[in-house]
């Protein structure tokens, strides 16, 4: 920590008789170098690994270009980014605060089964507008609620939050399943799902591209500013960079990791609202994208900016859309992208490594993000 | 068919350990594996991709060696070779832990899925049923060992099942009273007494961490064989998480893991049972009740958990 600090100090001392635009365009093609190789390298491996299924990699990667951006298909990628953005803005969120809310999943489905067991109704009985408000923020307040119990716990006693929300979202998976299949039941099918949704959000208009997409980016902005501008972002990434330092500060830690955790999951019970209430318009048992697993490694990618992970989620988004495709004309199965998905974030470390070694500019990882894990269950004794 | 009446009944009850043996020992291997890393200071997130690949080996082994063992053998190569992306990126370069534990399990989901489609996807092949070994004596008692079936399963296990015990017992004494346990132990306590000591931190860590990736894999391979007698994609349904949590709540103890383990296999395989009996409990209610569980356990007993000081942190030589 202390040693990080130092030799950053003295690459600033050395670079500053440099004019301040060259320093600031070379963090800028420093980070950008960082972001995009581990991409680069992933797609090659996943080339070989192509070739060695007996598969044409070219034409495989030119399948998802053609089935994700060509003719208007990039507003079915345009569709995928709202729920994608949605979550990355919630784990940009918690994961500066050096809290890994894992439960993402749980918190997902959760909203998502609650979104599509009233909307049916509630988009027949109150204006349009007002019940699509009413289910944004139904799904939000679902989603921040199931973080509650891992935030006090992290809060109160310092227990480890990658195991309860693990928990918490095994738990909310099962409950939503419990919803679908009882009180949210279609009576009219004997299949486990929910009523369809007879009226969704609008389109943008001239597109097929729902307003939740506006909504996602709107998120964006927001977290981005409140994490950049404001002194709550700030207090959030000291607490993040040095729990210890920020207790010093005079700041209220639990208060803030409890403040935090619920605007996660908020973001997360929001991206399952656009994707319910713009899209899939019912809810089926077993039904589980998973979305925030593929996302994680994205959000790392643009260093837990909220601003710098919009490109990648747009990459990421026509990769799964057209990756669908391809790999079903591939006849390879769609978890393929999860393949991809790893290497990404396996290249992503050590791309960083090497960059550590090299001094270039700041890591993805918050020094103290480790800390996160040292005491775990532990009641922190000092912090 | 069996009435509801007869749920209380010791046949029952032998069903339920029976069938929690069952579920419960994927993930004894698995958490016996992730104590052995977690005392070493490895956190592995990537479990449940190592169960996976294990799996899926242990599948393609027993099918085209047609021997279970063959299965085990191949389960356990594929765990240690996935936990050496562990061992090159973690302990030896120093990466993050977690970030490298989510990238083996979302790797491990998708190649077992795809090379599972692209070679069984039409046949979907099932493997042979499994041979068990009674125990003698103890597997003709009457009453205590019956099962819903009529049969005597629960004395009569595979005999993967009483070597797994055995290890259990092993590895306790391992940590408790050998060198080598005691090196285990520094290395996740205070790795730099270690070092000083004259023992390299790296290398005992890392066999921590390859043993860590055979015993997922071996978990993954008999789920595969003697579970579920098959593969599918996303066969461990998050237990390699399950085993993590185990592994924290026994303090990496090893008899403890393997009192967890079999709690949350009853819990595992508790909904089957109930339905089988007749009473038609929602099996969401009963998967949900373990984790249910260990929320409410974290609540009353948050402060008492512990885990070695240097876990997920790589250890630097002379770095304060």
């Amino acid at each position: 920590m202390s040693t990080e600090t130092v030799t950053g100090e003295t690459q600033l001392a050395q670079r500053r008789p440099r004019p301040a635009r060259t320093v600031r365009a070379g963090r800028v093609l420093d980070g950008l170098i960082r972001s995009v190789v581990p991409v680069v390298l992933a797609l090659g491996a996943g080339a070989i690994l192509l070739l060695a299924l007996g598969r044409h990699p070219l034409a495989f990667y030119g399948d998802i270009w053609t089935n994700g951006v060509e003719n208007s298909a990039w507003q079915d990628s345009a569709i995928r980014m709202a729920p994608f953005l949605l979550i990355a803005a919630g784990l940009t969120v918690i994961f500066r605060a050096n809290i890994w809310n894992l439960g993402y999943n749980g918190q997902f489905l959760l909203g998502a089964a609650l979104v599509s067991g009233y909307g049916p109704g509630l988009v027949n009985d109150i204006p349009l507008w007002a019940a699509m408000v009413v289910l944004f923020l139904l799904a939000g307040a679902v989603g921040a609620l199931w973080t509650l119990i891992p935030a006090v716990l992290k809060a109160r006693y310092g227990t480890n939050e990658i195991i309860t929300t693990l928990m918490m979202s095994f738990i909310g998976i099962d409950l939503a399943s419990i919803l679908i299949k009882g009180p949210f039941h279609d009576s009219t099918t004997p299949l486990p799902q929910t009523a369809v949704l007879t009226k969704m959000l609008p389109n943008i208009p001239g597109t097929r591209i729902h307003v939740g997409l506006l909504v996602a980016f709107a998120a964006v902005l927001v977290v981005h500013y409140v994490l950049t501008r404001t002194s709550w972002g700030l207090r959030l990434q000291i607490m993040g960079a040095n729990p210890r330092a920020a207790r010093h500060f005079g700041i209220d830690l639990p208060r803030l990791i409890v403040v935090a955790f619920l605007v996660s999951g908020f973001m997360v019970g929001l991206a399952a609202a656009a994707d319910i209430l713009g899209l899939q318009g019912y809810i089926r048992t077993g039904w589980n994208p998973a979305y925030g697993d593929t996302i994680i490694p994205f959000v790392f990618l643009a260093r837990l900016n909220a601003l710098a992970v919009v490109p990648f989620i747009a990459f990421f988004s026509v990769v799964s859309t057209g990756g669908d495709i391809a790999a079903a004309d591939a006849n390879l199965s769609t978890n393929f992208l999860l393949v991809l998905v790893g290497l990404i974030l396996i290249f992503m470390t050590v791309i960083e490594y090497l960059g550590r070694r090299r001094e270039l500019g700041a890591s993805y990882l918050t020094p103290g993000l480790r800390q996160a894990l040292r005491a775990p269950l532990v009641r922190r004794r000092s912090t | 068919m069996i009435l509801a009446s007869q749920v209380w009944t010791q046949v029952f009850w032998t069903s339920v350990l029976a069938g929690g043996l069952l579920a419960g020992v994927p993930l004894m291997f698995t958490a016996l594996g992730e104590a052995i890393s977690e005392r070493a200071g490895v956190l592995n997130i990537g479990l449940e991709g190592m169960m996976l690949v294990g799996a899926y080996a242990g599948f393609l082994g027993a099918y085209y060696g047609h021997s279970m063992w063959f299965g085990y053998l191949a389960g356990m190569g594929a765990g240690m070779l996935a936990s050496c992306f562990m061992v090159v990126l973690c302990v030896w370069l120093g990466l993050d832990q977690i970030v490298v534990g989510i990238a083996i399990t979302l790797a491990g989901e998708g190649i077992t899925s795809v090379l599972y489609q692209s070679r069984f996807s039409t046949t979907q092949p099932r493997l042979g049923g499994v041979h068990t070994a009674p125990i003698p004596l103890l597997d003709r008692i009457p009453v205590l060992g019956r099962t819903i079936n009529g049969e005597y399963p629960l004395f009569s296990q595979p005999l993967l099942v009483y070597l797994g015990l055995a290890f259990a017992v092993l590895l306790a004494w391992v940590f408790h009273s050998t060198n080598i346990g005691l090196n285990l132990r520094a290395a996740g306590e205070r790795p730099e007494a270690l070092d000083a000591a004259g023992v390299s931190v790296v290398a005992t860590r890392s066999y921590a961490a390859l043993a860590t990736g055979a015993l997922a894999g071996l978990g993954g391979a008999y789920l595969a064989i003697a579970g579920t007698g098959g593969f599918q994609d996303f066969l461990t349904q998050g237990q390699g998480y399950m085993a993590i949590v185990i592994a924290m709540l026994a303090r990496g103890r090893p008899i403890a893991v393997v009192v967890f383990s079999l709690m949350f296999g009853i819990a595992l395989s508790l909904s089957g049972l109930l339905q089988i009996a007749g009473i038609n409990l929602s099996p969401e209610v009963v998967h949900m009740l373990p984790f249910a569980a260990i929320i409410v356990a974290l609540m009353l007993f948050a402060r008492r958990a512990y885990l070695p000081p240097a876990l997920a942190l790589p250890y630097v030589r002379g770095a304060r």
